[in-house]
C-alpha cells in the first residue's frame, strides 16, 4: 500500500545527462524542488490540523478543571494519572469490558457464518444461488435507520434487550452483508483443482471446508476480520438503541462509545472534564495500538473492501 | 465454479450451512425492513399493542412537517458538499502524495514521507464517532477553553468576552459538522485514490511526458480520468454518509436528539429518532425511515448517472 510510483530509472539518468545526484538536483530540479515544498506544505498542514486536536485533547487529561475551562492553550499543570483513574472508576472499565464481551463472540460468528453462507453460494451452484447472494448483500444498501423501530420491537419480543447475546446476534446479522460479500469473492478466486484433490481423497464437503476452505482463505479472513472488529468496535446506533436499562433494577451494559457518550453529557453538570478527556483517551489508545501494528492490512482491506 | 461440487445429493450441506446466516439475517434485518414499510401506514405508538391503518396519512404529515422538511434540505446541503469537499481534498492530498516529488518524471514521483502521510491520515477512520463528538465538542467550546476559539483568540482574530459560539449559531452549526465528516473522511479517500493511482501503468505517464505534459495536464488529462471508477464510488458512499449524520448531531448539539438550535442542524434520523423514543410516534418515524431510503436509493443512482464516463480500460 505505501509503496510509492518511482520514476523509472533510466529517466533520471537521461534526464541528469549522466551527472551525479547532485548536479541533477542543481540543474534541472529547481522546478521540482519548489513543488517539493509546495507540496510537503500542503501535507505537512494537513498532517498537523489531523495531530494537533488529538493531543491536544490527550493533555487535556493532566490538567485541572479550571485549566480547562480557562485558555485553551495552557500547558498542563499536574502529571499525574488521577483523570485516568477517575475515568476509570466512572464506568469506562465497565464499559470497556462489556464491548470486548461483546465482540470476542460477535466477531469470530461473524466470520464463521459469513464464509460458510459465502463458500456455499461461491461454489455451489443450486436453483436459487443467485437469489440468495443478492439478498444477503443487498443489505449493505440500506440505511440501518430504517429498520431501527422494528427491529428494538423484534428483539424485545425475543426478551434480548439490554443483553449481550441479542446485541451479538443482531451485530452478526448487520456484518453479514459485507462478509458475505467480501468473502464470496474470495472463494471465488481459490483454485479448484485442491478441492478436487480432496474429494478424491474421501472429504466430506464439512471437511473440506474447515480443513481445505478455511485455512486457504486465510489472507480474506483476515481483511474482513479487521473490517469487522472495527465496524462493531466503533457501532453507536445499534447499542444505543439497543442497550438501555429496561426497567430501574436492569443493569447498565453500556458499551464504549455510548459510555463515551453518557460521560460527556455527565460532565456538563459534574464539571469534571478532565475525566471526559481521559475517559476519551483510554477509548482511543487500543485503536491507536491496534492501528499502528496493522496499518498496512487495515489500509490494504478497507481499500479493496470499497473498490470491489 | 467448482464443477466437483454440482448435484450428488449436497442438498443438505447446502443447506446445512445456509440455514443459520439466513435464519440471523432474515430475522434481524430482512424483517425489520419489511416491517418498516408496514407500520410506515399505521398510527402505531410503538407502546401499545393495538393501532390502525391510516393510509398515506403520515406521508401526507411528513410533507407539511416544517421540522422534517429542514432537515430534508439539510441532508441535501451536506449531500453536495459532504462528498465534494472531501473527494477534492483527498484527490488533491492523493497527488501531492504520489506525484509531489521532485519533477521530471512527469509527476509520478511520491514525496518523501509518504508512507507517514498515509499513516497519520487515515487515523481518524479508526476513531469511533463517538470519539470525534466528544473531541470535536471540546474543540468547538464557546469559552476560551475551546481549541478554536483559544488559537483565534490568541492570534488576535477573536474577541476574548465575545467568543465564537460555533455550535449555538444557527448560520455555523451544520457548516461546522461537515468540517468534522471531512476531517474524519479525507484520509480513508486519500489512501483508496492512492491505491487507485498506483495501479496505473507507468507507461501513461511516461507517454504523456514524451508528449509534453505538465504537472496539472497529467493530472486532469491523465490521473483523473483513469481515477474517475474510484471517485464515482466514492461519490455515493459519502453520499451515503451524508444522509446518515445521526451520531455527530445528536451528541454534539443542542436539543433532544440534537438538531438544535432551533432546529438548525436538523437532519432527517435525528428527526426519525425523537419521534420514535421520545415523542413515541412510531408509524411516522417508520415513514421517514422510508423516504429516507428512497432518497439514498434515487441519488446514488443519480451519482452514477451524472458522473457516468466512458470506462477506460488499462
Amino acid at each position: 500500500m505505501t509503496t510509492v510510483i518511482k520514476a523509472p530509472g533510466e529517466k533520471s539518468a537521461e534526464r541528469s545527462g549522466g551527472a551525479g545526484p547532485s548536479g541533477e538536483r542543481g540543474a534541472k530540479g529547481s522546478e521540482g524542488t519548489v513543488l517539493n515544498v509546495f507540496s510537503h506544505g500542503f501535507l505537512a498542514v494537513w498532517a498537523i490540523l489531523i495531530v494537533l486536536p488529538l493531543i491536544w485533547l490527550a493533555l487535556g487529561s493532566f490538567k485541572t478543571d479550571a485549566q480547562i475551562g480557562g485558555s485553551a492553550l495552557s500547558w498542563p499543570s499536574n502529571w499525574n494519572l488521577d483523570a485516568f483513574g477517575r475515568a476509570w472508576d466512572k464506568g469506562i472499565g465497565d464499559y470497556f469490558a462489556n464491548t470486548l464481551i461483546v465482540m470476542v463472540f460477535s466477531v469470530p460468528l461473524t466470520m464463521l457464518l459469513g464464509s460458510m453462507a459465502a463458500y456455499v453460494l461461491a461454489r455451489y451452484p443450486f436453483p436459487g444461488n443467485r437469489f440468495v447472494y443478492y439478498f444477503f448483500v443487498s443489505g449493505a444498501m440500506f440505511p440501518v435507520f430504517l429498520a431501527l423501530v422494528p427491529l428494538f420491537f423484534m428483539v424485545k419480543r425475543f426478551d434480548m434487550l439490554n443483553t449481550y447475546q441479542g446485541l451479538i446476534l443482531v451485530y452478526v446479522a448487520y456484518s453479514m452483508p459485507f462478509t458475505v460479500f467480501f468473502m464470496h469473492s474470495f472463494f471465488r478466486t481459490l483454485p479448484t483443482a485442491v478441492h478436487e484433490a480432496a474429494v478424491i481423497d474421501g472429504a466430506s464437503d464439512t471437511r473440506i471446508f474447515f480443513q481445505v476452505m478455511v485455512p486457504m482463505a486465510k489472507p480474506g479472513l483476515i481483511s474482513v476480520g479487521i473490517f469487522n472488529i472495527l465496524g462493531q468496535w466503533n457501532q453507536y446506533i445499534l447499542p444505543s438503541v439497543l442497550m438501555q436499562p429496561q426497567t430501574g433494577s436492569d443493569p447498565e451494559r453500556y458499551l464504549l462509545t455510548q459510555g463515551l457518550i453518557q460521560l460527556q453529557q455527565q460532565q456538563g453538570y459534574e464539571t469534571d472534564l478532565p475525566v471526559l478527556f481521559a475517559g476519551v483517551t483510554i477509548a482511543m489508545i487500543p485503536m491507536l495500538v491496534v492501528y499502528l501494528s496493522f496499518q498496512r492490512q487495515i489500509q490494504a482491506g478497507l481499500t479493496s473492501a470499497t473498490l470491489k | 465454479m467448482s464443477q466437483v461440487a454440482q448435484g450428488r445429493g449436497r442438498g443438505g450441506f447446502i443447506a446445512g450451512f445456509l440455514l443459520a446466516p439466513l435464519a440471523l439475517y432474515l430475522t434481524f434485518v430482512i424483517w425489520p425492513y419489511v416491517q418498516t414499510f408496514g407500520y410506515s401506514f399505521t398510527n402505531w405508538t410503538g407502546q401499545s399493542p393495538t393501532f390502525d391503518f391510516v393510509g398515506v396519512d403520515n406521508y401526507a404529515a411528513l410533507m407539511k412537517d416544517e421540522v422534517f422538511r429542514g432537515a430534508l434540505w439539510n441532508n441535501l446541503l451536506l449531500l453536495v458538499f459532504v462528498p465534494v469537499v472531501t473527494i477534492l481534498l483527498a484527490l488533491f492530498f492523493a497527488f501531492m502524495v504520489n506525484a509531489g516529488g521532485r519533477g521530471g518524471a512527469g509527476g509520478v514521483q511520491g514525496v518523501r514521507g509518504s508512507g507517514f502521510y498515509k499513516i497519520v491520515y487515515f487515523f481518524p477512520q479508526v476513531l469511533s464517532l463517538a470519539i470525534l463528538a466528544v473531541l470535536f465538542g471540546a474543540v468547538y467550546r464557546t469559552d476560551e477553553g475551546g481549541l478554536l476559539n483559544g488559537v483565534l483568540i490568541r492570534l488576535g482574530l477573536v474577541d476574548r468576552l465575545h467568543p465564537v459560539e460555533w455550535l449555538n449559531e444557527p448560520r455555523l452549526v451544520l457548516w461546522c459538522l461537515l468540517l468534522v465528516v471531512v476531517w474524519h473522511g479525507v484520509g480513508f479517500y486519500l489512501v483508496l485514490f492512492s491505491a487507485a493511482m498506483q495501479s496505473v501503468p507507468k507507461d501513461i505517464y511516461e507517454a504523456a511526458l514524451l508528449d509534453g505534459a505538465g504537472r496539472a495536464q497529467t493530472f486532469f488529462k491523465v490521473t483523473l480520468p483513469l481515477l474517475w471508477d474510484s471517485v464515482q464510488t466514492s461519490a455515493v458512499y459519502l453520499g451515503i454518509a451524508a444522509m446518515d449524520m445521526f451520531v455527530l448531531v445528536s451528541t454534539m448539539t443542542s436539543g433532544q436528539f440534537g438538531g438544535g438550535p432551533d432546529h438548525h442542524s436538523e437532519v432527517m434520523a435525528t428527526v426519525l429518532m425523537r419521534n420514535f423514543l421520545y415523542f413515541g410516534k412510531s408509524g411516522y418515524a417508520c415513514a421517514m425511515g422510508v423516504v429516507m431510503l428512497v432518497l439514498t436509493m434515487i441519488l446514488s443512482v443519480i451519482t452514477l448517472r451524472a458522473t457516468r464516463r466512458e470506462r477506460i480500460e488499462f
